[in-house]
Protein backbone atom coordinates (compact mmCIF):
# COMPACT_ATOMS: atom_id res chain seq x y z
CA UNK A 1 0.00 0.00 0.00
CA UNK A 2 1.39 3.60 -0.99
CA UNK A 3 0.76 6.20 1.73
CA UNK A 4 2.05 9.73 1.58
CA UNK A 5 5.15 9.79 3.82
CA UNK A 6 7.18 12.95 4.86
CA UNK A 7 9.61 11.79 2.15
CA UNK A 8 6.92 12.20 -0.45
CA UNK A 9 5.78 15.14 0.79
CA UNK A 10 9.16 16.62 1.44
CA UNK A 11 10.44 15.76 -2.07
CA UNK A 12 7.08 17.19 -3.86
CA UNK A 13 7.37 20.80 -2.56
CA UNK A 14 11.21 20.55 -3.08
CA UNK A 15 10.89 19.89 -6.84
CA UNK A 16 8.05 22.76 -6.93
CA UNK A 17 9.92 24.68 -5.65
CA UNK A 18 12.98 24.54 -7.79
CA UNK A 19 10.05 24.74 -10.85
CA UNK A 20 8.68 28.02 -9.09
CA UNK A 21 12.61 29.06 -8.86
CA UNK A 22 12.67 28.31 -12.65
CA UNK A 23 10.03 30.50 -13.67
CA UNK A 24 10.88 33.14 -11.29
CA UNK A 25 14.06 33.32 -13.38
CA UNK A 26 12.74 32.86 -16.23
CA UNK A 27 10.13 35.87 -15.87
CA UNK A 28 12.63 38.41 -13.89
CA UNK A 29 15.24 37.88 -17.45
CA UNK A 30 12.87 37.81 -20.55
CA UNK A 31 11.38 41.03 -21.82
CA UNK A 32 11.90 43.65 -23.93
CA UNK A 33 15.75 43.52 -23.18
CA UNK A 34 16.92 39.88 -22.16
CA UNK A 35 18.88 38.93 -19.61
CA UNK A 36 21.05 35.80 -18.92
CA UNK A 37 20.15 34.24 -15.49
CA UNK A 38 23.43 35.50 -14.61
CA UNK A 39 22.58 38.58 -15.07
CA UNK A 40 19.60 38.60 -13.23
CA UNK A 41 21.10 36.48 -10.41
CA UNK A 42 23.23 39.02 -9.59
CA UNK A 43 20.84 41.84 -9.89
CA UNK A 44 18.85 39.95 -6.80
CA UNK A 45 21.61 40.01 -4.85
CA UNK A 46 22.94 44.11 -4.92
CA UNK A 47 25.58 42.80 -6.94
CA UNK A 48 24.81 44.90 -10.29
CA UNK A 49 25.32 48.10 -9.44
CA UNK A 50 23.73 51.02 -10.80
CA UNK A 51 23.37 49.58 -14.31
CA UNK A 52 19.85 49.39 -16.09
CA UNK A 53 19.48 45.37 -15.22
CA UNK A 54 19.44 46.34 -11.93
CA UNK A 55 16.79 48.78 -12.70
CA UNK A 56 14.82 46.39 -15.07
CA UNK A 57 14.80 43.22 -12.47
CA UNK A 58 14.53 45.02 -8.90
CA UNK A 59 12.02 48.09 -10.42
CA UNK A 60 10.42 46.66 -12.61
CA UNK A 61 10.08 43.19 -13.36
CA UNK A 62 10.40 41.88 -9.64
CA UNK A 63 7.20 43.91 -8.69
CA UNK A 64 5.00 42.37 -11.61
CA UNK A 65 6.55 38.78 -11.00
CA UNK A 66 6.18 38.72 -7.47
CA UNK A 67 2.57 39.98 -8.00
CA UNK A 68 1.82 36.70 -10.52
CA UNK A 69 3.20 34.48 -8.14
CA UNK A 70 0.94 35.02 -5.32
CA UNK A 71 -2.28 35.19 -7.66
CA UNK A 72 -1.23 32.51 -8.80
CA UNK A 73 -0.78 30.71 -5.57
CA UNK A 74 -4.12 32.21 -3.75
CA UNK A 75 -6.17 31.02 -7.21
CA UNK A 76 -4.73 27.28 -6.91
CA UNK A 77 -5.27 26.43 -3.55
CA UNK A 78 -8.71 28.72 -3.92
CA UNK A 79 -9.54 25.98 -6.59
CA UNK A 80 -8.27 23.08 -4.55
CA UNK A 81 -10.35 24.63 -1.39
CA UNK A 82 -13.75 25.26 -3.17
CA UNK A 83 -13.24 22.16 -4.86
CA UNK A 84 -12.83 20.45 -1.81
CA UNK A 85 -15.55 22.19 0.30
CA UNK A 86 -18.38 21.57 -2.58
CA UNK A 87 -17.01 17.75 -3.56
CA UNK A 88 -17.09 19.22 -6.69
CA UNK A 89 -14.27 18.57 -9.38
CA UNK A 90 -15.28 21.32 -11.52
CA UNK A 91 -16.04 24.15 -8.81
CA UNK A 92 -12.58 27.15 -9.79
CA UNK A 93 -11.80 30.37 -7.10
CA UNK A 94 -14.90 31.99 -9.10
CA UNK A 95 -17.99 29.81 -8.94
CA UNK A 96 -19.82 31.12 -5.60
CA UNK A 97 -20.10 34.95 -6.57
CA UNK A 98 -16.95 36.13 -4.93
CA UNK A 99 -15.13 37.23 -7.82
CA UNK A 100 -18.67 39.01 -9.57
CA UNK A 101 -18.88 40.92 -6.43
CA UNK A 102 -14.78 42.01 -6.79
CA UNK A 103 -15.36 42.32 -10.68
CA UNK A 104 -18.70 44.56 -9.93
CA UNK A 105 -16.43 46.46 -7.12
CA UNK A 106 -13.57 47.26 -9.51
CA UNK A 107 -15.82 47.84 -12.84
CA UNK A 108 -18.21 50.77 -10.84
CA UNK A 109 -14.13 52.06 -9.32
CA UNK A 110 -13.33 52.36 -13.59
CA UNK A 111 -16.13 53.82 -14.18
CA UNK A 112 -16.96 56.44 -11.72
CA UNK A 113 -13.36 56.42 -10.20
CA UNK A 114 -12.60 59.77 -12.30
CA UNK A 115 -15.40 60.97 -11.87
CA UNK A 116 -15.21 61.00 -8.36
CA UNK A 117 -11.34 62.20 -8.36
CA UNK A 118 -9.74 58.84 -8.12
CA UNK A 119 -7.01 57.24 -9.66
CA UNK A 120 -6.69 53.72 -11.06
CA UNK A 121 -4.78 52.99 -7.43
CA UNK A 122 -8.42 53.12 -6.07
CA UNK A 123 -9.64 49.88 -8.05
CA UNK A 124 -8.32 47.13 -6.25
CA UNK A 125 -9.84 48.46 -2.42
CA UNK A 126 -12.84 48.80 -4.50
CA UNK A 127 -12.97 45.29 -6.09
CA UNK A 128 -11.84 44.07 -2.43
CA UNK A 129 -15.17 45.82 -0.93
CA UNK A 130 -17.39 44.20 -3.61
CA UNK A 131 -15.50 41.03 -3.02
CA UNK A 132 -16.55 40.69 1.13
CA UNK A 133 -19.80 42.29 -0.02
CA UNK A 134 -20.56 39.17 -2.52
CA UNK A 135 -19.17 37.26 0.32
CA UNK A 136 -21.37 38.45 3.50
CA UNK A 137 -24.58 38.13 1.19
CA UNK A 138 -22.90 34.74 0.20
CA UNK A 139 -22.99 33.36 3.82
CA UNK A 140 -26.23 35.43 4.84
CA UNK A 141 -28.22 33.21 2.23
CA UNK A 142 -26.66 30.27 2.29
CA UNK A 143 -25.69 30.05 5.52
CA UNK A 144 -28.85 31.08 7.33
CA UNK A 145 -29.96 27.74 7.40
CA UNK A 146 -28.46 25.64 10.45
CA UNK A 147 -26.53 23.95 8.04
CA UNK A 148 -24.38 24.89 4.94
CA UNK A 149 -25.79 23.01 1.81
CA UNK A 150 -22.68 22.48 -0.94
CA UNK A 151 -26.32 22.51 -3.83
CA UNK A 152 -27.46 25.82 -1.93
CA UNK A 153 -23.93 27.37 -2.01
CA UNK A 154 -23.09 26.39 -5.55
CA UNK A 155 -26.94 28.08 -6.53
CA UNK A 156 -26.41 31.62 -4.76
CA UNK A 157 -22.99 31.31 -6.17
CA UNK A 158 -23.86 31.46 -9.40
CA UNK A 159 -26.69 33.62 -8.64
CA UNK A 160 -24.50 36.81 -7.37
CA UNK A 161 -22.47 35.84 -10.28
CA UNK A 162 -25.09 36.40 -13.01
CA UNK A 163 -26.54 39.40 -11.02
CA UNK A 164 -23.28 40.99 -10.91
CA UNK A 165 -22.77 40.12 -14.33
CA UNK A 166 -25.66 41.76 -15.24
CA UNK A 167 -24.45 45.03 -13.50
CA UNK A 168 -21.10 45.24 -15.07
CA UNK A 169 -22.79 44.97 -18.60
CA UNK A 170 -24.94 47.88 -17.66
CA UNK A 171 -22.37 49.65 -16.33
CA UNK A 172 -19.86 49.13 -19.23
CA UNK A 173 -22.70 50.10 -21.98
CA UNK A 174 -22.88 53.30 -20.34
CA UNK A 175 -19.08 53.60 -19.86
CA UNK A 176 -17.54 55.99 -22.24
CA UNK A 177 -14.87 54.41 -24.91
CA UNK A 178 -11.65 54.55 -22.60
CA UNK A 179 -13.41 53.50 -19.67
CA UNK A 180 -15.11 50.77 -21.25
CA UNK A 181 -11.81 49.90 -22.71
CA UNK A 182 -9.85 49.59 -19.19
CA UNK A 183 -13.17 47.33 -17.89
CA UNK A 184 -12.79 45.08 -20.79
CA UNK A 185 -9.03 44.28 -20.33
CA UNK A 186 -9.61 44.19 -16.59
CA UNK A 187 -12.22 41.83 -16.86
CA UNK A 188 -10.15 39.23 -18.94
CA UNK A 189 -7.21 39.97 -16.27
CA UNK A 190 -4.00 41.22 -16.26
CA UNK A 191 -0.78 42.32 -14.10
CA UNK A 192 0.26 45.37 -15.48
CA UNK A 193 -0.65 47.39 -12.79
CA UNK A 194 1.37 45.73 -10.44
CA UNK A 195 3.07 47.45 -7.56
CA UNK A 196 4.93 45.83 -4.55
CA UNK A 197 2.33 46.91 -1.98
CA UNK A 198 -0.20 44.82 -3.63
CA UNK A 199 1.81 41.94 -3.26
CA UNK A 200 2.27 42.26 0.29
CA UNK A 201 -1.67 42.92 0.20
CA UNK A 202 -2.27 39.44 -1.79
CA UNK A 203 0.92 37.31 0.29
CA UNK A 204 -1.40 38.56 3.42
CA UNK A 205 -4.69 36.88 2.03
CA UNK A 206 -2.54 34.17 0.47
CA UNK A 207 -1.35 33.20 4.32
CA UNK A 208 -4.53 33.27 5.58
CA UNK A 209 -5.90 31.16 3.04
CA UNK A 210 -3.39 28.61 4.07
CA UNK A 211 -3.23 29.18 8.02
CA UNK A 212 -7.13 28.24 7.31
CA UNK A 213 -6.81 24.98 5.11
CA UNK A 214 -3.84 23.36 5.91
CA UNK A 215 -5.26 22.23 8.96
CA UNK A 216 -8.13 21.07 7.32
CA UNK A 217 -6.31 19.13 5.31
CA UNK A 218 -7.09 16.16 6.68
CA UNK A 219 -10.74 16.70 7.17
CA UNK A 220 -10.67 17.35 3.24
CA UNK A 221 -9.74 14.38 2.50
CA UNK A 222 -12.67 12.81 4.49
CA UNK A 223 -14.81 15.26 3.11
CA UNK A 224 -14.36 13.53 0.04
CA UNK A 225 -16.86 10.51 1.08
CA UNK A 226 -19.44 12.92 1.79
CA UNK A 227 -20.52 15.03 4.34
CA UNK A 228 -22.33 12.94 6.85
CA UNK A 229 -19.69 10.36 5.99
CA UNK A 230 -17.15 12.75 7.54
CA UNK A 231 -18.80 13.76 10.34
CA UNK A 232 -19.00 10.35 11.76
CA UNK A 233 -14.99 9.87 11.17
CA UNK A 234 -15.03 13.18 13.59
CA UNK A 235 -14.61 15.88 11.55
CA UNK A 236 -16.77 19.33 12.24
CA UNK A 237 -17.76 19.55 8.47
CA UNK A 238 -20.04 22.73 9.50
CA UNK A 239 -16.87 24.58 11.24
CA UNK A 240 -14.53 23.24 8.32
CA UNK A 241 -17.02 25.28 5.68
CA UNK A 242 -17.56 28.17 7.32
CA UNK A 243 -13.23 28.77 8.23
CA UNK A 244 -13.11 27.82 4.46
CA UNK A 245 -15.32 29.37 3.01
CA UNK A 246 -14.83 33.15 4.70
CA UNK A 247 -11.07 32.10 4.12
CA UNK A 248 -11.03 31.00 0.81
CA UNK A 249 -13.68 33.68 -0.33
CA UNK A 250 -11.36 36.96 0.81
CA UNK A 251 -8.10 35.12 -0.64
CA UNK A 252 -9.93 35.14 -4.01
CA UNK A 253 -11.27 38.75 -3.61
CA UNK A 254 -7.62 40.09 -2.63
CA UNK A 255 -6.41 38.26 -5.63
CA UNK A 256 -9.13 39.67 -7.92
CA UNK A 257 -9.24 42.98 -6.29
CA UNK A 258 -5.20 43.10 -7.99
CA UNK A 259 -5.46 41.30 -10.88
CA UNK A 260 -9.07 41.33 -12.80
CA UNK A 261 -10.51 37.70 -13.35
CA UNK A 262 -7.64 35.82 -14.38
CA UNK A 263 -9.25 32.07 -15.59
CA UNK A 264 -8.34 28.93 -15.92
CA UNK A 265 -5.72 28.54 -13.27
CA UNK A 266 -7.50 27.79 -10.59
CA UNK A 267 -9.33 24.96 -12.26
CA UNK A 268 -6.55 23.45 -13.97
CA UNK A 269 -3.58 23.72 -11.99
CA UNK A 270 -5.25 21.84 -9.15
CA UNK A 271 -6.64 19.04 -11.61
CA UNK A 272 -2.83 18.85 -12.99
CA UNK A 273 -1.55 18.18 -9.92
CA UNK A 274 -4.16 14.99 -9.18
CA UNK A 275 -3.75 13.87 -12.04
CA UNK A 276 0.48 13.95 -11.06
CA UNK A 277 0.48 13.88 -7.34
CA UNK A 278 -2.77 12.76 -6.34
CA UNK A 279 -5.96 13.96 -4.38
CA UNK A 280 -4.57 13.84 -0.96
CA UNK A 281 -5.01 17.43 0.44
CA UNK A 282 -2.14 17.48 2.75
CA UNK A 283 0.56 17.53 -0.26
CA UNK A 284 -2.61 19.08 -2.55
CA UNK A 285 -2.80 21.71 -0.77
CA UNK A 286 0.63 23.20 -0.91
CA UNK A 287 1.59 21.76 -3.56
CA UNK A 288 -1.31 24.06 -5.05
CA UNK A 289 0.41 27.25 -4.17
CA UNK A 290 3.92 26.54 -5.66
CA UNK A 291 2.42 25.24 -9.28
CA UNK A 292 -0.27 28.14 -9.22
CA UNK A 293 2.41 30.31 -8.90
CA UNK A 294 5.02 28.66 -11.74
CA UNK A 295 2.03 28.03 -13.74
CA UNK A 296 0.86 32.13 -13.44
CA UNK A 297 4.30 33.23 -13.82
CA UNK A 298 5.27 31.86 -16.47
CA UNK A 299 1.71 32.82 -18.99
CA UNK A 300 2.43 36.30 -17.56
CA UNK A 301 5.91 36.33 -18.80
CA UNK A 302 4.65 34.94 -21.87
CA UNK A 303 2.00 37.43 -21.63
CA UNK A 304 4.72 40.35 -21.63
CA UNK A 305 6.50 39.23 -24.84
CA UNK A 306 4.50 36.81 -27.21
CA UNK A 307 3.57 40.32 -28.95
CA UNK A 308 6.35 42.43 -29.78
CA UNK A 309 4.77 46.43 -29.17
CA UNK A 310 1.63 45.77 -26.28
CA UNK A 311 1.08 43.24 -24.10
CA UNK A 312 -1.47 40.33 -23.96
CA UNK A 313 -3.93 39.95 -21.44
CA UNK A 314 -2.61 37.32 -19.52
CA UNK A 315 -6.14 36.07 -18.35
CA UNK A 316 -6.14 34.66 -22.64
CA UNK A 317 -2.81 33.32 -22.32
CA UNK A 318 -3.66 30.75 -18.77
CA UNK A 319 -6.13 29.20 -21.19
CA UNK A 320 -3.54 29.04 -24.35
CA UNK A 321 -0.96 27.69 -22.55
CA UNK A 322 -3.23 25.51 -20.00
CA UNK A 323 -6.07 24.07 -21.98
CA UNK A 324 -3.62 21.74 -24.19
CA UNK A 325 -1.02 20.80 -21.46
CA UNK A 326 -4.30 19.59 -19.57
CA UNK A 327 -5.84 17.42 -22.09
CA UNK A 328 -2.44 16.31 -22.63
CA UNK A 329 -2.01 14.76 -19.54
CA UNK A 330 -5.84 14.04 -18.98
CA UNK A 331 -4.92 11.74 -22.29
CA UNK A 332 -2.15 10.06 -20.93
CA UNK A 333 -4.30 9.65 -17.33
CA UNK A 334 -6.96 7.80 -19.32
CA UNK A 335 -4.56 5.36 -20.78
CA UNK A 336 -3.31 4.09 -17.58
CA UNK A 337 0.13 5.69 -17.98
CA UNK A 338 0.15 7.99 -14.92
CA UNK A 339 -1.80 7.26 -11.58
CA UNK B 1 -23.72 -5.16 28.79
CA UNK B 2 -24.97 -3.68 25.44
CA UNK B 3 -22.49 -1.71 23.16
CA UNK B 4 -25.71 0.43 21.62
CA UNK B 5 -28.81 0.47 23.59
CA UNK B 6 -31.69 2.88 21.92
CA UNK B 7 -34.29 4.08 24.51
CA UNK B 8 -37.81 4.99 24.09
CA UNK B 9 -36.78 7.38 21.16
CA UNK B 10 -39.46 9.41 19.27
CA UNK B 11 -38.74 11.55 16.86
CA UNK B 12 -41.62 13.92 14.46
CA UNK B 13 -41.00 15.64 11.23
CA UNK B 14 -42.52 17.63 9.71
CA UNK B 15 -45.46 17.24 12.60
CA UNK B 16 -45.50 13.54 11.39
CA UNK B 17 -44.57 11.26 13.84
CA UNK B 18 -41.34 9.16 12.32
CA UNK B 19 -40.65 7.10 15.40
CA UNK B 20 -42.97 6.35 18.55
CA UNK B 21 -40.80 5.07 21.28
CA UNK B 22 -37.73 2.88 19.55
CA UNK B 23 -36.18 0.23 21.81
CA UNK B 24 -33.09 -1.86 20.10
CA UNK B 25 -29.99 -3.13 22.14
CA UNK B 26 -26.89 -4.70 20.29
CA UNK B 27 -24.40 -6.59 21.99
CA UNK B 28 -20.51 -6.98 21.73
CA UNK B 29 -20.58 -10.29 19.13
CA UNK B 30 -23.84 -9.79 17.48
CA UNK B 31 -25.47 -8.49 14.29
CA UNK B 32 -28.99 -7.22 14.76
CA UNK B 33 -30.89 -6.99 11.36
CA UNK B 34 -33.28 -3.95 10.73
CA UNK B 35 -36.10 -5.05 8.79
CA UNK B 36 -39.31 -3.10 7.96
CA UNK B 37 -40.75 -1.17 5.18
CA UNK B 38 -39.93 2.08 3.28
CA UNK B 39 -40.94 4.79 5.39
CA UNK B 40 -40.89 2.58 8.38
CA UNK B 41 -38.16 5.11 10.17
CA UNK B 42 -35.27 2.66 10.01
CA UNK B 43 -32.66 5.42 7.92
CA UNK B 44 -34.07 8.16 10.40
CA UNK B 45 -33.16 5.73 13.49
CA UNK B 46 -29.55 5.21 11.75
CA UNK B 47 -29.66 8.89 11.35
CA UNK B 48 -30.34 9.66 15.22
CA UNK B 49 -27.79 6.82 16.27
CA UNK B 50 -24.79 8.92 13.76
CA UNK B 51 -26.26 12.44 15.16
CA UNK B 52 -27.47 13.36 12.52
CA UNK B 53 -30.68 14.00 13.53
CA UNK B 54 -31.75 14.69 17.52
CA UNK B 55 -34.52 12.53 19.07
CA UNK B 56 -37.39 14.65 20.39
CA UNK B 57 -37.67 12.11 23.66
CA UNK B 58 -35.86 9.09 24.65
CA UNK B 59 -31.98 8.22 24.69
CA UNK B 60 -29.56 6.34 23.21
CA UNK B 61 -26.53 5.26 24.63
CA UNK B 62 -22.98 3.69 23.08
CA UNK B 63 -21.52 1.89 26.04
CA UNK B 64 -22.59 3.40 29.07
CA UNK B 65 -21.97 7.46 27.51
CA UNK B 66 -24.90 8.97 26.06
CA UNK B 67 -24.56 9.66 22.96
CA UNK B 68 -25.34 13.31 23.08
CA UNK B 69 -22.69 14.11 25.92
CA UNK B 70 -20.09 11.66 23.45
CA UNK B 71 -17.44 14.33 22.25
CA UNK B 72 -17.49 14.27 18.19
CA UNK B 73 -14.13 12.30 18.00
CA UNK B 74 -14.52 10.02 20.79
CA UNK B 75 -17.84 9.03 19.12
CA UNK B 76 -16.06 8.14 15.60
CA UNK B 77 -13.48 5.82 17.53
CA UNK B 78 -16.17 4.10 18.99
CA UNK B 79 -19.22 4.05 16.18
CA UNK B 80 -18.17 3.71 12.35
CA UNK B 81 -20.97 3.44 9.87
CA UNK B 82 -21.38 2.17 6.11
CA UNK B 83 -23.53 3.96 4.00
CA UNK B 84 -25.41 2.26 0.83
CA UNK B 85 -22.61 3.76 -1.27
CA UNK B 86 -20.52 6.46 -1.50
CA UNK B 87 -19.71 8.80 -4.24
CA UNK B 88 -16.36 9.85 -4.47
CA UNK B 89 -15.75 12.97 -6.64
CA UNK B 90 -11.92 13.09 -6.58
CA UNK B 91 -9.33 10.04 -7.80
CA UNK B 92 -8.23 8.39 -4.11
CA UNK B 93 -6.63 5.11 -4.07
CA UNK B 94 -8.57 2.01 -2.35
CA UNK B 95 -5.72 2.19 0.12
CA UNK B 96 -6.02 5.84 1.34
CA UNK B 97 -9.64 5.38 1.24
CA UNK B 98 -9.25 3.09 4.19
CA UNK B 99 -6.50 5.22 5.70
CA UNK B 100 -9.65 7.91 5.90
CA UNK B 101 -10.99 5.57 8.90
CA UNK B 102 -7.87 6.43 11.25
CA UNK B 103 -9.13 10.65 10.70
CA UNK B 104 -10.60 10.39 14.21
CA UNK B 105 -7.12 9.15 15.60
CA UNK B 106 -4.56 11.38 14.01
CA UNK B 107 -3.83 15.81 14.18
CA UNK B 108 -5.90 17.52 11.75
CA UNK B 109 -2.91 17.42 9.09
CA UNK B 110 -1.13 14.76 10.54
CA UNK B 111 0.19 12.35 8.26
CA UNK B 112 -0.55 8.75 8.60
CA UNK B 113 1.53 6.61 11.28
CA UNK B 114 2.62 3.37 11.68
CA UNK B 115 -0.15 2.21 13.56
CA UNK B 116 -2.51 3.58 11.07
CA UNK B 117 -0.89 1.83 8.28
CA UNK B 118 -0.67 -1.04 10.15
CA UNK B 119 -4.71 -1.31 10.72
CA UNK B 120 -5.60 0.07 7.56
CA UNK B 121 -3.23 -2.64 5.68
CA UNK B 122 -5.21 -5.48 7.78
CA UNK B 123 -8.82 -4.52 6.97
CA UNK B 124 -7.88 -4.73 3.41
CA UNK B 125 -6.63 -7.72 3.99
CA UNK B 126 -9.67 -9.14 6.04
CA UNK B 127 -11.83 -8.02 3.26
CA UNK B 128 -9.92 -9.47 0.44
CA UNK B 129 -8.87 -6.73 -1.36
CA UNK B 130 -5.19 -5.92 0.03
CA UNK B 131 -4.49 -6.36 -3.91
CA UNK B 132 -6.78 -3.19 -4.81
CA UNK B 133 -4.66 -1.34 -2.16
CA UNK B 134 -2.99 0.84 -4.89
CA UNK B 135 -5.71 1.52 -7.81
CA UNK B 136 -8.27 4.39 -7.91
CA UNK B 137 -11.36 3.98 -6.42
CA UNK B 138 -13.11 5.07 -9.02
CA UNK B 139 -11.51 2.31 -11.35
CA UNK B 140 -12.81 -0.59 -9.16
CA UNK B 141 -16.22 -2.40 -9.13
CA UNK B 142 -19.39 -1.48 -7.34
CA UNK B 143 -18.85 -4.08 -5.34
CA UNK B 144 -14.89 -3.73 -4.38
CA UNK B 145 -15.57 -0.40 -3.60
CA UNK B 146 -18.38 -1.57 -0.77
CA UNK B 147 -15.64 -3.65 0.03
CA UNK B 148 -13.56 -0.64 0.76
CA UNK B 149 -15.80 1.30 2.36
CA UNK B 150 -16.37 -1.72 4.93
CA UNK B 151 -12.67 -2.13 5.38
CA UNK B 152 -12.75 1.76 5.96
CA UNK B 153 -15.18 1.26 8.85
CA UNK B 154 -13.20 -1.52 10.06
CA UNK B 155 -9.81 0.75 10.10
CA UNK B 156 -11.68 2.96 12.12
CA UNK B 157 -11.72 0.48 14.95
CA UNK B 158 -14.69 0.76 16.21
CA UNK B 159 -17.12 -1.16 18.75
CA UNK B 160 -20.30 -0.31 17.02
CA UNK B 161 -20.81 -0.55 13.36
CA UNK B 162 -23.75 0.69 11.60
CA UNK B 163 -24.74 -0.42 7.99
CA UNK B 164 -27.09 1.00 5.75
CA UNK B 165 -28.79 -1.33 3.41
CA UNK B 166 -25.07 -2.14 2.52
CA UNK B 167 -25.10 -4.48 0.03
CA UNK B 168 -28.40 -2.61 -2.07
CA UNK B 169 -26.83 -2.03 -5.17
CA UNK B 170 -24.61 -5.47 -5.15
CA UNK B 171 -24.44 -8.77 -7.32
CA UNK B 172 -25.91 -12.13 -4.91
CA UNK B 173 -21.36 -12.79 -4.85
CA UNK B 174 -20.69 -9.53 -3.66
CA UNK B 175 -23.63 -9.17 -1.15
CA UNK B 176 -22.40 -12.83 0.74
CA UNK B 177 -18.85 -11.16 0.38
CA UNK B 178 -20.06 -8.04 2.26
CA UNK B 179 -22.11 -9.63 4.62
CA UNK B 180 -19.66 -12.57 5.77
CA UNK B 181 -17.33 -9.37 6.62
CA UNK B 182 -19.67 -7.88 9.03
CA UNK B 183 -20.11 -11.68 10.51
CA UNK B 184 -16.33 -12.19 10.57
CA UNK B 185 -16.62 -8.06 12.35
CA UNK B 186 -18.89 -9.01 14.84
CA UNK B 187 -17.06 -12.45 15.92
CA UNK B 188 -14.05 -10.40 16.83
CA UNK B 189 -16.35 -8.70 19.39
CA UNK B 190 -18.15 -6.03 17.66
CA UNK B 191 -21.55 -4.73 18.15
CA UNK B 192 -22.80 -4.80 14.47
CA UNK B 193 -26.62 -3.00 13.11
CA UNK B 194 -27.41 -3.91 9.54
CA UNK B 195 -30.45 -2.09 7.87
CA UNK B 196 -31.75 -4.38 5.13
CA UNK B 197 -34.29 -5.17 2.81
CA UNK B 198 -33.17 -8.81 1.82
CA UNK B 199 -35.03 -11.06 4.53
CA UNK B 200 -33.15 -14.48 3.02
CA UNK B 201 -30.13 -13.03 3.25
CA UNK B 202 -30.74 -11.06 6.71
CA UNK B 203 -32.20 -14.38 8.07
CA UNK B 204 -29.44 -16.35 7.38
CA UNK B 205 -26.33 -13.96 8.29
CA UNK B 206 -28.22 -11.91 11.72
CA UNK B 207 -27.97 -13.25 14.84
CA UNK B 208 -31.73 -11.31 15.80
CA UNK B 209 -33.67 -9.03 13.72
CA UNK B 210 -35.92 -6.61 15.10
CA UNK B 211 -38.93 -5.28 12.80
CA UNK B 212 -39.93 -2.24 12.55
CA UNK B 213 -43.25 -0.94 11.23
CA UNK B 214 -45.09 2.99 11.69
CA UNK B 215 -41.86 3.76 13.93
CA UNK B 216 -42.62 1.18 16.17
CA UNK B 217 -40.75 -2.25 16.73
CA UNK B 218 -43.68 -4.72 15.89
CA UNK B 219 -41.68 -7.59 16.99
CA UNK B 220 -38.01 -8.57 17.39
CA UNK B 221 -35.92 -11.40 18.18
CA UNK B 222 -34.67 -14.89 16.78
CA UNK B 223 -35.30 -14.77 12.80
CA UNK B 224 -37.52 -17.56 12.88
CA UNK B 225 -39.56 -15.82 15.79
CA UNK B 226 -39.80 -12.33 13.60
CA UNK B 227 -40.32 -13.93 9.98
CA UNK B 228 -43.75 -15.33 10.52
CA UNK B 229 -46.81 -14.63 8.25
CA UNK B 230 -48.62 -12.41 10.72
CA UNK B 231 -45.46 -10.03 10.85
CA UNK B 232 -44.93 -10.02 7.44
CA UNK B 233 -48.70 -8.97 6.83
CA UNK B 234 -48.52 -6.25 9.62
CA UNK B 235 -44.95 -4.89 8.90
CA UNK B 236 -44.99 -5.25 5.07
CA UNK B 237 -48.38 -5.68 4.10
CA UNK B 238 -47.91 -8.91 1.95
CA UNK B 239 -49.05 -12.26 2.45
CA UNK B 240 -46.03 -14.64 2.59
CA UNK B 241 -45.48 -18.09 3.56
CA UNK B 242 -42.55 -19.09 5.52
CA UNK B 243 -40.52 -22.21 5.25
CA UNK B 244 -37.77 -23.68 6.65
CA UNK B 245 -34.54 -22.99 4.46
CA UNK B 246 -32.09 -26.27 4.43
CA UNK B 247 -30.09 -24.92 7.49
CA UNK B 248 -33.50 -24.02 9.03
CA UNK B 249 -32.99 -20.20 8.83
CA UNK B 250 -36.85 -19.38 7.95
CA UNK B 251 -37.45 -18.37 4.19
CA UNK B 252 -39.95 -16.03 3.36
CA UNK B 253 -42.00 -17.03 -0.07
CA UNK B 254 -44.29 -14.45 -1.25
CA UNK B 255 -47.79 -15.39 -2.54
CA UNK B 256 -48.47 -13.77 -5.88
CA UNK B 257 -51.66 -13.16 -6.90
Amino acid sequence: MTVLSVRTLLLTLAALSVLLAAAVVFGLGVGSSGLSPGEVWDALRGQAGDGAAADIVLRIRLPRVLLAALVGAALAVAGVSFQALLRNPLADPYILGVSGGAALGGVAMLSFGAALGLGYSAVPPAAFAGAVAATSLLYALAGGRARFSATHLLLTGVVLNAFASALIVFLASVAGFTEGASIFLWLIGSLSGARVELAGWVGGFLALGLAASLPLARGLNALALGEESAEQLGVDVERAKRVLLVATSFMVGAAVSVSGLIGFVGLIVPHLLRLVIGPDHRLLLPAAGLAGAAFLVVCDTLARVVLESRELPVGAVTALVGGPLFLFLLRRHTLGVTR
Amino acid sequence: MTELRVEGVSLRLGGQPILRGVDLAVRPGEVLGLLGCNGAGKTTLLRIVTRVLAADSGRVWVGDTPLERMPRRELARRLAVVPQETHMPFPFRVGEVVLMGRTPYGGAFALDTPEDRRRAETALTKLGIAHLADRSILDVSGGERQLATVARALAQDPDVLLFDEPTAFLDLRHRVEVLGAVRELAASGRAALVVSHDLGLAARFCDRLALLAEGRVLASGAPAEVLTPANLRAGFGIEADVVPGPDGAPLVVPRVG
